[in-house]
């Protein structure tokens, strides 16, 4: 399909109508939204009675206490405390009562909210047919409010949200964002039957009594990059199992890609992947944020996707006959071809929350300037890009994207200058314009008093802030970016060469971006329709020709994932020269970061993003993978 | 006793009708007798014609209303079918000369009149009543044979073997599995072995309450025939109007009071068979034997694909002293479910306990008669109103079981009782005699009515399946679904009927039957739709653990599940059978395997 006619809905501004009238009325306003029709009406405390009662944990206690020699009896208490620890309660007052605070916080912060209603519209549509499971994308701690404000404000059912058990650290707030409907799951509890049949278990309840929507991030943690994060299963593997079981005839998930034009947490996530701890959660450090509020952080687009239907991605993928030998509430390891089904989906889910991020002006510029910035430092010059020249590249990359499908929110009744200037206008906090020459804040001046590793880092934290907004592309142009790189590391031109170099690269990078498992042949073929498309690249019947025309675009594309590509080198460097007795994975990050520092400060690598720990876990991680690396016990 | 289908004409031998024509009583393009079906009259009234049945002669208000309603079809709109058989239509039979003088010279009747073929050349499934009555007709029998008892049937196997012809074992006709279907590729002359001359009770037993009976008898008439002798053998089957013994033993048929009587499994003590190999049979008529596996099993449910069955031994009993209908109504279907599971393991099921969905239970309602006396109609007023005003159940959600008690006087009164306490646990309140009843008879007339819909634009059907009790919900709600999205996703305008009841509780499961229906106006290929949405509906059923058939049997419109069904062995063991029994296919309608 030509990524061109990807068709999306208009949005609507929310907080437009909060500027205008009364957020207390707003807040106690009648709120009466649509169910799912085969709901069983019941409250928090009912849920809880039914879990314990199921014949799952039944047969668990049972296994528990045949294992450990507890008494049931135990066993069954102890089991009612960890439900305790986890359960929602969600109250209409405490939801209104964040839809009072929230309401002021968000028109101080935010210009703008914008919502697509046909999403909504389809959302109560699918609420009411079958148990429906929302996945937004996770870039902030405001997502889930966010996610809840948005509906309360729609009138649409009010979701559960599985949230980290971090957030209990926060006495206070833990308990308000208990009652505004978020359950709570320790961080790891692997081989703890209990806990996991009781957690499973109780998403399962509400799901399919449709007590509640369920929500939970697909991601797992918050993007610290900006770069969509390979989904986790754990909680896919839950709310698709009734389905598979046959416990409802399907389930409706709804991927919802949330977009800031800025993250509240920019500069905090920069730091973290630097190294610099990150402040554990706390009421008062929640307090202490307040100074966020007097600044401008844009404006959010929120996209509610189209429902996928279980059942329908299960169609000729899953026998669901493989159920039928075993009561179903033992548990039991997903087989071969679920595991593969639940992993391919999650893939298609996160790229469904990617195709609707909505992409600002900002993550062009951001991208150009990053580019520019390198090239100068390499040339050895320290002057910025003119504005004019800027602008004139952020029309062409603009262009471009939107042939490759972005979803671009390009203001196009307003002059190309002027969208450029108040997207830097917008994070000056990252740009230094001066004399009409724009450049990154990355200069200390002359006169600069500080050690020469402090001044590394704090320089890395504005390139890494910048890259995780030119992260936000990425995934528009990561197919076609890696064919450049292919086609600029492939031996010769012949088509097979390019292939297998492109196979290699994409294999190499699965752990850094997202690329369905299994689909390299068509994700070749896409990258060469849209270089083909936009005249990049001619096909004869062996060979790949780049064109006059395609050299820019090859070389922006290749450029954009150079950075990767270094990082994965370094760590390779580092595996082989510093690592030479075997190193424990807590080590691992510290070491090669120590090592990456020195070769920076030394000049010998030309990209600080490399300092990313993310970086730097994926490239191990995809060693591992490729058994380059092997791990061993104890 | 109060028998439900009533044949006021029982005086007369059914089966001597069933001659050589049987058409002349029954429709050849429908479902049961010619002079019974369901109509709108002028006045736009549903009424039921003929005499045989309770609801015959009455009109029934509501039909028209539900009918309209449910399917988005109007009176106005008829489809009506072909009126008669055109007998151009019907392809000249391919003979086998030599089989056919050989056969003459036995003196067992045969023909291969035209009329006689096309009525032994299906069953009842939609699409074959569908073509019918559009006077379509693909490749039937090239000629009917009538033998009159099993050493007849002896002869015509053999006849069949010494000049290749292809044998099809026909019985009540009732067939819902493509089974009596011809296949098309079949080359030989097709010869429709018509068991109905074999209807003779040989024998009954006393002493062990058995009885010997020849193959071709009809239920009814098997069950009348005992009743003069004071048993019966409480094998009531919903087709047992028109079914044949030998039909059950072929397809493992199941009866309506196999909680008391047993299934067909269970009543049969000796079967004797007719195969190309010669006759099988046991050498003694035991209540149970080891002696490795029950050759009976290879029988019984061999779908015609063996052999020819002649004579079984069957189990009787004493006709049943006192009978009881009764009916309870339950806030929803979930505590239906859970009440009729409750029965089961208490193991103290009546005869027969069905429990209809909340769409059935609407049906039956649009069923009720004209009601004659004011009084009734005042106290059925009064009954809606204590159970959705008083007792605050949900007219959308309600749901009803029927029950049918039987036995000693006491022991029945007992056991309602017992069963009615059970009901009362889970919600049930009961809801009188005449629900009950009305409930059974939907049975027998609800074949009638998918007639009534074919002339109005709506096709249906009922398949069944067998599964375990913890999926019961699962699998009523799951496939009436898919059938529901089937019919969206093919184009079918107005949302269908789709609905379910539990007609059978065993230890370890229940059978349940689904109903589907709809209007098809605007479909270029209403068949092709029915069929795409039954084929989905069986995969559903497949996949939420329910069975291929719990007694309609696979025939040919479901054998490509029986791999899975049976698993590769399992293919092994039948075809191997097969193989030995009859190497040349004489048996060759190709059902099952």
């Amino acid at each position: 399909i030509d990524p061109m006619l990807k068709k999306r809905d208009d949005f609507e501004d929310i907080l437009e109508e909060r500027r205008n009238s009364s957020d207390l009325k707003y807040a106690l306003r009648c709120y009466t939204p649509v169910l799912y029709k085969g709901v069983t009406p019941c409250t928090s405390s009912m849920l809880k009675s039914m879990v314990l009662q199921s014949d799952q944990l039944h047969y668990v206690i049972n296994q528990v206490s045949k294992e450990t020699g507890k008494a049931t009896d135990d066993i069954k208490e102890e089991a009612s405390a960890i439900l305790e620890e986890m359960a929602q309660c969600l109250q209409l007052s405490t939801v209104r009562f964040f839809a009072f605070t929230l309401s002021k916080a968000f028109k101080t912060l935010f210009r703008s909210i914008c919502v697509n209603e046909d999403g909504i519209q389809r959302l109560q549509q699918a609420i009411q047919e079958h148990p429906v499971v929302l996945l937004p994308s996770h870039r902030s701690y405001m997502d889930f409010l966010l996610m809840s404000y948005i509906l309360y404000t729609y009138d649409v059912a009010l979701p559960v949200i599985a949230a980290g058990m971090d957030f209990m650290g926060m006495k206070f707030v833990g308990e308000m964002l208990r009652m505004s409907g978020a359950f709570f799951i320790r961080r790891s509890f692997g081989g703890d039957k209990l806990y996991w049949a009781l957690f499973s278990e109780y998403v399962k309840t509400m799901l399919k009594n449709g007590f509640a929507p369920v929500e939970f991030f697909l991601e797992g943690t918050r993007s610290r990059t900006s770069k969509s994060l390979t989904p986790k299963l754990g909680l896919l593997n839950i709310v698709m199992d009734p389905f598979l079981k046959g416990e409802v005839f399907d389930v409706n998930v709804v991927p919802v890609s949330i977009s800031y034009e800025r993250v509240l947490e920019e500069t905090l996530y920069a730091r973290e992947l630097l190294g610099i701890p990150k402040p554990k959660e706390s009421t008062s450090g929640l307090f202490k944020a307040r100074k966020i509020l007097s600044e401008d952080y844009g404006s959010i687009h929120v996209y509610f996707g189209q429902p996928v239907s279980v059942r329908s991605l299960a169609q000729g993928k899953v026998n669901r006959c493989q159920f039928n030998l075993v009561p179903r509430h033992i548990p039991r390891r997903p087989s071969e071809d679920i595991a593969s089904f639940v992993n391919d989906s999650a893939y298609r889910l996160v790229r469904a929350q990617e195709e609707n991020m909505v992409l600002k002006p900002w993550v062009l510029v951001a991208s150009l300037l990053l580019q520019y910035h390198h090239q100068n430092q390499a040339a050895g010059q320290k002057r910025g890009i003119a504005l004019g020249e800027l602008t004139a590249q952020a029309v062409w990359l603009r262009d471009l994207s939107r042939q490759y499908g972005a979803f671009l929110h390009w203001p196009d009744h307003i002059p190309p200058s002027e969208v450029v200037s108040s997207s830097l206008t917008l994070h000056r906090g990252l740009v230094r314009i001066c004399e009409d020459k724009v450049q990154l804040a990355v200069e200390q001046g002359p006169h600069s008093s500080v050690a020469p590793e402090e001044e590394l880092l704090s320089q890395a934290v504005i390139l890494l802030s910048c890259a995780s907004y030119r992260n936000q592309a990425l995934h528009v142009f990561v197919r076609p970016a890696l064919l450049a790189l292919a086609i600029h590391t492939a031996s010769s031109n012949q088509k097979q060469e390019v292939f297998n170099s492109f196979s290699f690269l994409r294999n190499m990078f699965s752990n850094e971006f997202i690329l369905c498992p299994g689909a390299t042949v068509q994700d070749f073929e896409e990258a060469c329709y849209l270089l083909v498309k936009t005249g990049a690249l001619q096909f004869t019947q062996q060979e790949v020709l780049v064109t006059e025309r395609g050299h820019r675009t090859l070389a922006f594309l290749s450029t954009m994932l150079d950075p990767f590509l270094q990082g994965y080198q370094v760590v390779c460097r580092f595996l082989c020269e510093e690592a030479t007795e075997t190193l424990t994975e807590k080590q691992f990050i510290p070491a090669v970061r120590k090592f990456i520092k020195k070769l920076l400060l030394a000049g010998r690598l030309r990209y600080m993003e490399v300092l990313s720990s993310d970086l730097q876990k994926n490239s191990l991680a995809a060693l591992l993978r490729l058994g380059a690396v092997r791990k061993m016990k104890g | 006793m109060d028998r439900l289908f009533e044949c006021v004409n029982c005086k007369l031998n059914l089966c001597q009708y069933l001659f050589f024509h049987r058409q002349e009583i029954l429709k050849w393009n429908g479902w049961g007798y010619s002079d019974t079906r369901f109509l709108f009259n002028k006045k736009g009234q549903a009424e039921f014609t003929g005499k045989r049945y309770r609801l015959s002669g009455m009109i029934i208000p509501a039909l028209q209303n539900w009918f309209e309603g449910t399917f988005g079809a109007s009176v106005q709109h008829k489809s009506p079918a072909m009126p008669i058989l055109t007998s151009s239509a019907v392809q000249p039979p391919t003979l086998n000369e030599a089989f056919v003088d050989e056969l003459k010279s036995t003196g067992i009747p045969c023909s291969h009149d035209a009329e006689d073929r096309v009525f032994r050349g299906h069953g009842h499934c939609l699409h074959e009543v569908f073509a019918l009555r559009e006077g379509k007709v693909g490749r039937v029998p090239d000629i009917v044979v009538w033998p009159n008892c099993h050493n007849d049937v002896v002869k015509i196997v053999e006849l069949a073997c010494k000049h290749n012809v292809c044998l099809i074992p026909y019985g009540g006709g009732t067939s819902v599995s493509s089974a009596l279907e011809c296949p098309p590729e079949e080359t030989r002359c097709i010869v429709s072995l018509d068991t109905s001359q074999m209807n003779r009770i040989l024998w009954i037993d006393e002493k062990n309450l058995t009885a010997h009976v020849e193959a071709g008898i009809v239920g009814q008439e098997l069950e009348r025939l005992l009743n003069e002798s004071g048993y019966c053998t409480g094998h009531e089957p919903d087709s047992m109007e028109f079914s044949s013994l030998g039909g059950w033993v072929a397809t493992r048929a199941s009866g309506m009071k196999k909680n008391i009587y047993g299934n067909i499994e269970d009543l049969v003590v000796h079967v004797k068979m007719v195969t190309p190999q010669g006759v099988i049979e046991k050498g003694c008529q035991c209540p149970r034997m080891s002696t490795g596996p029950d050759i009976h099993h290879f029988i019984m449910g061999s779908e015609g694909t063996l052999g020819v069955v002649t004579e079984v031994t069957m189990k009787i009993r004493p006709m049943p002293e006192y009978q009881k209908y009764g009916s309870v109504v339950f806030p929803n279907f979930e505590q239906g479910v859970a009440c009729l599971r409750e029965v089961a393991k208490q193991r103290c099921a009546p005869a027969s306990i069905r429990l209809m969905d909340n769409e059935q239970f609407k049906f039956g309602h649009a069923l009720k008669p004209q009601v004659s006396s004011i009084f009734t109609s005042f106290l059925d007023g009064l009954k809606k109103f204590y159970i959705t005003k008083f007792k605050g159940f949900d007219p959308d959600r309600l749901c009803v079981a029927t029950l049918l008690f039987e036995g000693d006087r006491e022991k029945v009164l007992q056991h309602e009782k017992q069963v009615y306490d059970i009901a009362a646990k889970f919600g049930g309140l009961a809801a009188g005699e005449d629900n009950g009843q009305r409930g059974y008879m939907l049975t027998f007339v609800i074949a009638y009515l998918r007639d009534l819909g074919m002339d109005y634009y709506v096709i249906g059907e009922s398949f069944e399946t067998s599964v375990p009790w913890d999926r019961v919900l699962d699998i009523c709600r799951n496939v009436k679904a898919r059938i529901i999205q089937e019919c969206k996703d093919k184009g079918v305008q107005f949302s269908p009927l789709s609905t379910c009841r539990v007609t059978q509780t065993y230890d370890a499961g229940a059978c349940v039957y689904f109903y589907f229906a709809f209007n098809y106006r605007g479909l270029s290929d209403p068949v092709h739709v029915y069929e795409q949405v039954e084929h989905a509906a069986r995969e559903e059923i497949l996949a939420n653990g329910g069975s291929l058939s719990h007694h309609h049997g696979v025939g040919k419109l479901r054998k490509e599940w029986m791999r899975e069904t049976i698993s590769d062995v399992g293919m092994g063991m039948l075809k191997s059978v097969k193989n030995y029994v009859d190497p040349k296919n004489i048996f060759g309608n190709r059902n099952l395997i």
